[in-house]
């Protein structure tokens, strides 16, 4: 029965593809079967809606009259840092950065009510930013200070570029302390007072794909509401870490590098976040298609909560100080069902994603899909496996010998 | 008939001197619970009460407060949800010491039952997209 992605792509043409989202699948498997229904569905689309830090966005603003040259000078975007290693008009904003005199957690926790993530939400839903920027100044590139407005509409390029999005499952964070502390898995109470997790599970793409069959470099996705690319492996990818039977990852493992233009994205899918205690960053809008192009592939779509474990990571001891303890292992049903099991007290649970705009973003997808106006791209080239060498290193810190 | 109500109290500066909350003990039989209170000698005081009593010993009660000058506002209304920014992800449910915030076990969109609330503001900054709002 194997299909391929052009013919998918043709039957998407002519409006008469049959796409489910990975909730639904899972009843569309139960009730057929594997076999029948993979060869009736021709695309599972996944969604996930959560922080991820490492985002960002670069902007061409155009020569200014005379001539100002941002490399190597300083540049702010509504007070924020912005990265100025790059040419004279062009400038990377990463989603958190902080303004100069944010008192960051001098008094703890901190509250990081503004950073680079919520100037790029705000660049996105059309608001001015003022750009504050000064120079050194060349033959070439006479000026030494710009102040302008900027609007999304009159940059040449802005186009969001994350580095690391989508992890593929994810710790859920306790505290074994005594005092509650703050991380960016959210508050955490003392003595196991909580249990935060983020992945929206059955939904989330990764989990969908789980050897990265489908989803691989040139894959289209949704992205902010817009449509985007995976561009690489996202930094950290980790493809090599401990799996179930049915293949899925019971540690962060796979990660996504992704980029599309930022000026057909929506601000309902990039919101400028704050980080009690930690940092500013910026909670992003995914989908993944998932062509059917076989029963295996069908059978990964089929993953339920109950399927995926995740590991129970001490965040006031084994985290910060990099060792691999882990408190026991529980599945996202149990995680959703609002109270898990750790060292055999009951835990109340909560979520750092949104599973409702998680599976809004693979309705939306699959809309796309349905009325002819997004089409699935063959992958470029796929991201390491599980049996690629790929691996996460920690640092080796060495002295710096004077 | 017995009533519990949760009320913000904004004292005017010439009123923070005197002992109000000792005449809704003593003159109406109201038992209160201070939930928050941020009062400054020479400056404007708030009060956030819970207030038990007889209906219209209660009534009486807030009479007074507000012929003596007191501004009062219903609790239920000082924390409310910015919809708009609100995403459903769940950081609030396990930071509110009341259960206000629960999680819709079918379509996990979080719900947010003010009645519950206490305005102790926990909630407010440890919201990542900053949608609870508190409104004293």
């Amino acid at each position: 029965m194997a299909k391929t992605i052009a013919e998918i792509n043709e039957k998407i043409k002519e409006g008469k593809a049959v796409v489910f989202n990975a909730e639904e699948i899972i009843d569309v498997a139960r009730e057929k079967g594997i076999k029948r229904a993979a060869q009736e569905v021709d695309v599972v689309t996944t969604g996930t809606f959560g922080i991820m830090c490492s985002s960002g966005a670069y902007f061409n603003i155009g020569h200014a009259k005379p001539r100002f040259k941002l490399g190597g000078g300083r540049a702010y975007l509504n007070d924020v840092p912005a990265y100025t290693g790059l040419a004279a008009a062009d400038l990377f904003l990463g989603a958190n950065a902080l303004p100069d005199d944010d008192p960051r957690n001098r008094v703890h926790p901190g509250e990081f009510t503004y950073g680079g993530g919520h100037v790029i939400e705000e660049l996105v839903a059309g608001k001015d930013v003022r750009l504050v920027a000064t120079a050194f100044g060349t033959d070439c590139y006479p000026r030494k200070k710009l102040e302008t407005l900027l609007n999304i509409k009159d940059l040449n390029e802005a186009v969001l570029f994350n580095i690391r999005n989508a992890y593929q499952n994810y710790n859920v964070a306790v505290n074994c302390s005594d005092k509650t502390i703050y991380t960016y898995m959210g508050v955490l109470k003392a003595q196991l007072g909580n249990a935060n997790y983020s992945s929206a599970g059955q939904l989330s793409p990764l989990f969908n794909d789980p050897y990265y069959k489908t989803i691989g470099i040139g894959t289209r996705i949704f992205l902010g509401g817009g449509t985007g690319f995976v561009a690489w492996q996202g930094t950290q990818h980790n493809p090599g870490v401990p799996r179930t039977e049915k293949g899925i990852p019971k540690e962060g493992a796979g990660t996504l590098a992704v980029i599309g233009d930022l000026k057909q994205m929506n601000a309902r899918w990039l919101v400028g976040t704050s980080v009690l205690g930690y940092g500013c960053s910026l909670t992003v809008g995914i989908g993944v298609p998932i062509p059917v192009l076989s029963e295996e592939i069908l059978e990964y779509t089929a993953v339920t909560d109950a399927d995926i474990l995740a590991p129970v990571v001490d965040y006031s001891d084994a985290f910060p100080n990099l060792k691999p303890d882990i408190l026991g292992e529980v599945s996202y049903a149990e995680l959703k069902s609002g109270k898990i099991k750790v060292k055999g007290k009951d835990v109340p649970t909560a979520s750092r994603s949104s599973y409702p705009r998680a599976l809004e973003i693979a309705n939306l997808l699959k809309e796309w899909i349905q009325s002819g106006k997004f089409l699935l791209t063959e992958a470029v080239q796929p991201l390491p496996g599980a049996e690629s060498a790929v691996k996460v290193k920690p640092l080796n810190e060495r002295p710096i010998e004077y | 008939m017995a009533v519990t109500k949760r009320i913000v109290l904004r004292f005017p500066r010439r009123l923070v001197e005197r002992p109000i909350i000792y005449r809704l003990v003593k003159d109406y039989d109201l038992e209160f619970n201070i939930l928050k209170a941020s009062i400054t000698p020479e400056q404007e005081g708030l009060l956030v009460l819970e207030l038990k009593g007889n209906q219209k010993e209660y009534d009486k009660g807030i009479d007074f407060l507000i012929k003596a000058g007191v501004q009062i506002q219903s609790l239920s209304q000082d924390v409310t949800r910015n919809e708009e920014r609100c995403t459903s992800c769940g950081a609030c449910v396990t930071v509110c010491p009341t259960g206000a915030f629960r999680v819709d076990p079918k379509t996990r969109e979080v719900l947010f039952d003010n009645t519950k609330c206490i305005a102790c503001g926990l909630c407010i900054p440890a919201c990542p997209p900053r949608a609870m709002e508190v409104h004293f």
